[in-house]
C-alpha cells in the first residue's frame, strides 16, 4: 500500500444550512466508505477560506486568497492504494464533483 | 445521537432564540444569519471529522464565537438588547456577560419565550404558525412555502412582515410574568393546535412534508408542557390529542401510498407508544374545571383509538362529543364531522339532513371532503348517481394527487 494525499480544490461553498447538512452527509458517507474499505489512512482536516502568504527573501507577508476561488484548497484526506491509478479511481466518488471541484492526487514521496 | 439530517431542525430554533435574547429583537434577522453561518461552519468541520457526541453543545460555542465577533464588530453601529447593552460595550465584561447569557440556565427557556413572541396578536394566525416553524423550527423559506403550499415569494413576504411586526415590538416575551404568560397561552395553544392540523389535514402533497409539521407541533407542545405554567389541562389536551391523532399516520396510506379513510385503516399499524401517551395525557388533563375544545376533541380521537375494529367504534359517544364540542365551538368543520358521526349511528338520510342544516356551510365550498361525506352518504343511501355528481364536485377541489386519486376511486365506486 502506498499513501496519497487528496487535496479538494473549489467547490461552491453551500448557500444554506440545510444545503451544509446535506453535503456534510455525502462527505461523511463517502469518508465512511472509504474507511470500511482499508483506504482511508486519515480523513484529514477542512482548511478556513482564510489566511496569508509569506514570500520572497523579504518575507513579504500578504492576505489570502492566493488563488482563484476554483483552486482554492479547501481541506485534504490521506489515502492508501496500491497506485496513483487506483487512488485516482477511489477520489471518484468524492462529493466536490457535484459542487463542481476538482481533487488532486498526490502520492506522498517515498524513499 | 441525534439524526444528522435533523441537526439545524433541532437545534436552530434555540440557537436563533438565544441570540435574539442577547441582540435584541430588532436584531432577529442578525441572529439568524449568524446561526446559519455558525451551522455552515460546524458542518464543513464535521464533514471531515464526523459529528461530536454533543453537537449542540458545540453548535452552541460556534455561535457564541460568531456573536462575539459581531458584536465587536457592530457595537458602535448597532445597539443591541436594551438590558445587555452597557455590559457588551465594554470589552471587560462582554465574554463573560455573553458566557453567562448562553449558558444552559439561561438559554433554558428561549424555546418558550420565541414561541410566546411568534404568537404576538398584531401577527395573524396563519403568519404566527409560519414563523414558528421558520424561527423555531429550521423551516427554510422554500420549506415553509411547500408545508403551506404558498410560492416562494408569498411565503417570504408574509414572513418578513411577521418578523418586522415582532421587531418593531421591542422585546421578546417575558415568560417570567405569570399574568401575560396565562393571558397569552391561548394563542400559543391555537397556533401548535393549527400547525398539527395543517400537517393532519393540510393540503402539501408529500406525506413526508406532513408528518415533519406533526412531528414539530408534538416537539413545541412537549416545550410548552415543559414549563409550570405552560402545563395546564388544556395544554394536556391538546398534546392528547396530537399524540392521538399522529398515531394514526403510518396506517393513514397503504403500501402505494394512496389515502386510506380511517374505516380502511389497518389499526395494528397505528402507533402504540403514542396511543398509550396520549391516553396518559388525556387522563391527565380530566383536573380542573375547564372543559376546552383540545379535550372534546382528543376524546373523540381516543373513541377512535379505543376501537379495534372500525365497527366496533361507540358513535354514540362520538356523537356526544361531537354535539359537546358544537356548544363551544360550533365550526361548519365540526359540524360536517358531526353529521358523519350521527349517519353512523342512525343511518344515511338522518347524517344527509343534519349536513344540511349545517350552518355558514359555504365556508365549506373549498373543502373537497365536504361534497365528498355528501356523496359517501348518498351512496349508502342507495343514490349512486347523485354520490357520483358529488365526488366529481369533490374531485374539482382536490388539492394534491393523493387526494385525486382517492376521489377518482370513491366516485367510479358509484355503479347504479
Amino acid at each position: 500500500m502506498n499513501e496519497y494525499v487528496f487535496l479538494y480544490r473549489g467547490g461552491s461553498r453551500p448557500a444554506s444550512p440545510q444545503e451544509a447538512q446535506s453535503v456534510m452527509q455525502q462527505w461523511m458517507a463517502w469518508l465512511q466508505d472509504l474507511a470500511k474499505r482499508g483506504h482511508l489512512k486519515d480523513q484529514g482536516q477542512p482548511l478556513d477560506p482564510t489566511g496569508k502568504v509569506v514570500a520572497g527573501k523579504a518575507m513579504t507577508i500578504t492576505d489570502g486568497p492566493f488563488a482563484e476561488a476554483k483552486d482554492l484548497v479547501g481541506g485534504y484526506s490521506l489515502v492508501n492504494a496500491s497506485d496513483l491509478a487506483e487512488a485516482a479511481e477511489l477520489s471518484k466518488g468524492c462529493p466536490i464533483f457535484e459542487r463542481g471541484g476538482a481533487v488532486e492526487v498526490r502520492p506522498i514521496m517515498k524513499m | 445521537m441525534e439524526p444528522v439530517e435533523s441537526l439545524f431542525r433541532r437545534e436552530s430554533g434555540r440557537m436563533v432564540a438565544a441570540l435574539t435574547r442577547v441582540f435584541g429583537v430588532h436584531n432577529l434577522s442578525l441572529a439568524e444569519d449568524v446561526v446559519q453561518e455558525s451551522f455552515c461552519r460546524a458542518m464543513e468541520v464535521w464533514k471531515f471529522r464526523g459529528v461530536p457526541d454533543n453537537p449542540s453543545a458545540w453548535l452552541m460555542t460556534v455561535a457564541k464565537n460568531r456573536a462575539l465577533d459581531v458584536l465587536r464588530r457592530e457595537r458602535t453601529a448597532r445597539t443591541f438588547a436594551p438590558e445587555l447593552t452597557r455590559l457588551l460595550e465594554s470589552e471587560w465584561t462582554l465574554v463573560p456577560t455573553l458566557d453567562e447569557q448562553l449558558s444552559p440556565p439561561a438559554i433554558a427557556d428561549d424555546l418558550l419565550r420565541m414561541m410566546f413572541s411568534c404568537c404576538d396578536p398584531q401577527v395573524s394566525e396563519e403568519s404566527q404558525i409560519a414563523l414558528m416553524l421558520h424561527i423555531l423550527c429550521g423551516f427554510s423559506v422554500d420549506e415553509a412555502a411547500g408545508a403551506f403550499v404558498a410560492t416562494h415569494a408569498a411565503m417570504e413576504k408574509r414572513l418578513t412582515r411577521a418578523k418586522k411586526v415582532l421587531a418593531q415590538s421591542k422585546r421578546l416575551f417575558d415568560v417570567a410574568d405569570a399574568q401575560g404568560f396565562s393571558s397569552r397561552l391561548p394563542a400559543v395553544q391555537r397556533a401548535l393546535y393549527l400547525l398539527f392540523n395543517e400537517g393532519y389535514h393540510g393540503a402539501s402533497p408529500e406525506f413526508a412534508v406532513r408528518n415533519e409539521l406533526c412531528q414539530e407541533a408534538l416537539r413545541l407542545v412537549a416545550v410548552l408542557q415543559g414549563h409550570p405554567l405552560g402545563a395546564t389541562p388544556a395544554t394536556d389536551a391538546l398534546a392528547a390529542l396530537m399524540c392521538l391523532d399522529a398515531a394514526r399516520l403510518p396506517a393513514r396510506t397503504d403500501s402505494a401510498g394512496e389515502l386510506l379513510p380511517l374505516a380502511d385503516q389497518d389499526r395494528s399499524r397505528w402507533n402504540r407508544d403514542l396511543l398509550i401517551e396520549g391516553e396518559r395525557l388525556l387522563q391527565r388533563s380530566a383536573r380542573g374545571p375547564e372543559l376546552t375544545p383540545y379535550h372534546l376533541e382528543a376524546a373523540i380521537a381516543w373513541v377512535h383509538a379505543n376501537a379495534a375494529r372500525a365497527e366496533d367504534t361507540e358513535w354514540s359517544q362520538i356523537v356526544e362529543l361531537y354535539d359537546m364540542l358544537m356548544a363551544v365551538r360550533p365550526t361548519p368543520v365540526v359540524a360536517l364531522n358531526r353529521a358523519i358521526a350521527l349517519a353512523q349511528l342512525h343511518g344515511p338520510e338522518l347524517g344527509l339532513e343534519a349536513i344540511d342544516a349545517i350552518e355558514h356551510r359555504e365556508r365549506l365550498a373549498r373543502y373537497p371532503f365536504f361534497p365528498a361525506a355528501i356523496g359517501e352518504l348518498e351512496l349508502r343511501a342507495g343514490r349512486p348517481a347523485s354520490a357520483r355528481r358529488h365526488f366529481r364536485d369533490a374531485l374539482r377541489l382536490a388539492r394534491n394527487p393523493a387526494e385525486r386519486r382517492f376521489l377518482e376511486q370513491r366516485a367510479s365506486a358509484c355503479v347504479s
